[in-house]
């Protein structure tokens, strides 16, 4: 190896003259059904209906409509349900229960992380709590909420603040502590303390982690209301969806049974595409948070 | 070169005015797990109105710190900083940092919503005349027609220029930037460097810049501190207000860029 051979040749330039480019199209059309399969909401709509045909096929089979009725069968409840108003009624209970717990746990859980951000002590604090509560299953404290506050509305919502709160404060929590320090300053630049700097700075910084601890929490508050309704079922005449299912069975109507927990997971799926990704596409999705 | 600047301080010292910006031996330290660190000595520094006063040091100097402590983020163990004759106590918004990290713009805000941000929650002006503000120092930078975009959506220069355009909205008396072009790939950087001059030369801030690039603390600044390393103590002050970006790579730019070079970097006996 001699010195010259590391040296690159020189090469002469040249500058070449471009015709226009007609040889192919630059562009081309998508085929019509290739558009519809990247729809989102079709693909999704031939997933559910797939399911649907499977368990009518599974249920027509086993022949028993005491243990599991048809798809057609669980579908007419429904709709007779709706038509006569049970099946709204029982789940317009339901809901402003829910949400009165759900609002209620979600400002717990902001009033605990604000102070946990603030202070050393808040923050033992949250971590104390959270790992003792987080683990304890809200229906394990029904038989003491109705102790406390009886056979009632007051129950439910503290087993639902229970089942709420801690879930939501840890996502919460370790969002807020994910919040780049550069930002925490510029904001603190700006002379934001405390109560303005978690709203202004924290709170929208952190809200890939609020909306998904948001969710979990929605998903957790729903599954305590139908378990604890099953459990004690009505109040004062006014049962929710766990109680409407918990009689159907009682009365062997398996058909309104699944029409029941249909019911439940409408409204989760409603509540999923409607509200959460509405509130995601406003925000996250726009500021480029999260993809 | 060295003669000149001499006669140019002991000239210039009988009629100087008070500096805006004092730093009276100012000691910082920071703790770690282990131990408590000495990041700066005794700094003495004074930055006058319309200074481009540069910190410039290796890594481990204390810059930053030192940067950082002027903004009010890190109280000094000793000494103290006197802005305009008041006592530095805390953050505010008299000295509004540009860092170099992008996420320093809160993503949820359009460009126009980040510049007003700092207006709007620090100043009590009619909103309309923030926007006008706010429009006027984003057209400074050259970013009319992108306020209504989201910072995920601009390039890393642009996001910067946001950051100036936010900070000189502000009309803050100390503007501190803490290495804010060294994220920038080397041409954006350079045309960063002679817009930040040409705003200099329309708006006269007031400018602290920390940088550990010799050749952009010689274009940018017109006064340089040269700190040394662990902990940082001045070394020298030099005069560089001769150079510009026209000056980079002439032989009487190279000479000062490596007198300066070998100050920081001189055997310590």
């Amino acid at each position: 190896m001699t010195a010259t051979a590391l040296t690159p040749p020189i090469r002469p330039e040249y500058e070449r003259d471009l015709p226009p480019f007609v040889e192919a199209p630059v562009e081309r059309d998508i085929p019509l059904a290739a558009r519809l399969w990247a729809q989102d909401w079709l693909r999704r709509l031939v997933i559910v209906a797939a399911i649907a045909l499977i368990w009518e096929l599974a249920a027509r089979w086993q022949g028993n409509p005491l243990l599991l009725p048809t798809f057609a069968a669980t579908a007419r409840a429904f709709v007779l349900g709706i038509a006569d108003g049970v099946l709204l009624e029982r789940a317009w209970v339901s809901i402003t229960v829910l949400l009165q717990g759900y609002v209620l746990g979600v400002a717990a859980a902001f009033a605990l992380t604000t102070l946990a951000v603030s202070t050393r002590i808040g923050r033992d604090l949250l971590s104390t709590l959270t790992s003792m509560f987080n683990p304890l299953p809200a229906i394990a404290l029904l038989p003491l909420a109705l102790l406390w506050f009886g056979l009632g509305q007051a129950s439910l919502i503290f087993v639902l603040v229970h089942s709420v709160l801690w879930p939501l404060a840890l996502n919460i929590f370790s969002g807020f502590q994910g919040v780049p320090d550069t930002l925490r300053m510029a904001g603190r630049n700006y002379g934001l303390t405390g109560w303005r700097f978690v709203t202004q700075i924290l709170v929208p910084a952190a809200l890939p982690s609020i909306v998904s601890g948001l969710k979990i929490a929605w998903a957790f508050a729903w599954r305590t209301l139908i378990a604890a309704e099953l459990v004690f079922g009505a109040s004062s005449g006014r049962g929710g969806l766990g109680w409407y299912i918990f009689q159907s069975r009682n009365e062997l109507y398996t058909d309104q049974v699944f029409a029941g927990l249909a019911m439940v997971i409408i409204i989760g799926l409603l509540v999923e595409n409607v509200v959460f990704s509405t509130l995601e596409r406003l925000t996250i999705h726009r500021w480029g948070q999260q993809r | 070169m060295v003669l000149m600047s001499n006669l140019n301080a002991k000239g210039a010292t009988a009629a100087l005015p008070p500096a805006l910006l004092q730093v009276r031996g100012v000691t910082l330290e920071y703790a770690t797990q282990e131990r408590v660190v000495r990041a700066t000595h005794r700094i003495d520094l004074d930055v006058h109105q319309a200074d481009r006063f540069v910190l410039l040091g290796p890594s481990g100097c204390g810059k930053s710190t030192l940067l950082k402590a002027i903004a009010g983020f890190i109280p000094p163990t000793e000494g103290r900083i006197v802005l305009d004759g008041t006592p530095v106590k805390g953050p505010g918004a008299d000295r509004i940092v540009v860092f170099q990290e992008f996420d320093q713009l809160p993503p949820w805000k359009t460009v126009l919503g980040n510049v007003m941000f700092p207006l709007l929650s620090t100043r009590s002006l009619p909103r309309a005349e923030v926007r006008e503000r706010a429009q006027d120092a984003i057209a400074k930078v050259g970013l009319a027609g992108f306020e209504d975009a989201y910072p995920h959506q601009l390039s890393g220069g642009m996001k910067q220029r946001v950051a100036i355009a936010r900070a000189l909205s502000m009309k803050p008396r100390v503007l501190l930037m803490d290495e804010p072009f060294a994220a920038l790939d080397a041409l954006t950087r350079r045309k960063m460097q002679e817009e930040l001059l040409q705003l200099w030369d329309e708006v006269r801030f007031t400018l602290i810049f920390v940088t550990h690039s010799i050749e952009e603390a010689l274009v940018v600044g017109n006064r340089v501190a040269l700190l040394s390393p662990r902990p940082g103590r001045v070394k020298a002050e030099v005069n560089c207000h001769d150079w510009d970006l026209h000056s980079m790579g002439g032989e009487d730019f190279q000479s000062a860029a490596n007198r300066i070079h070998d100050t920081l970097f001189a055997e310590e006996p």
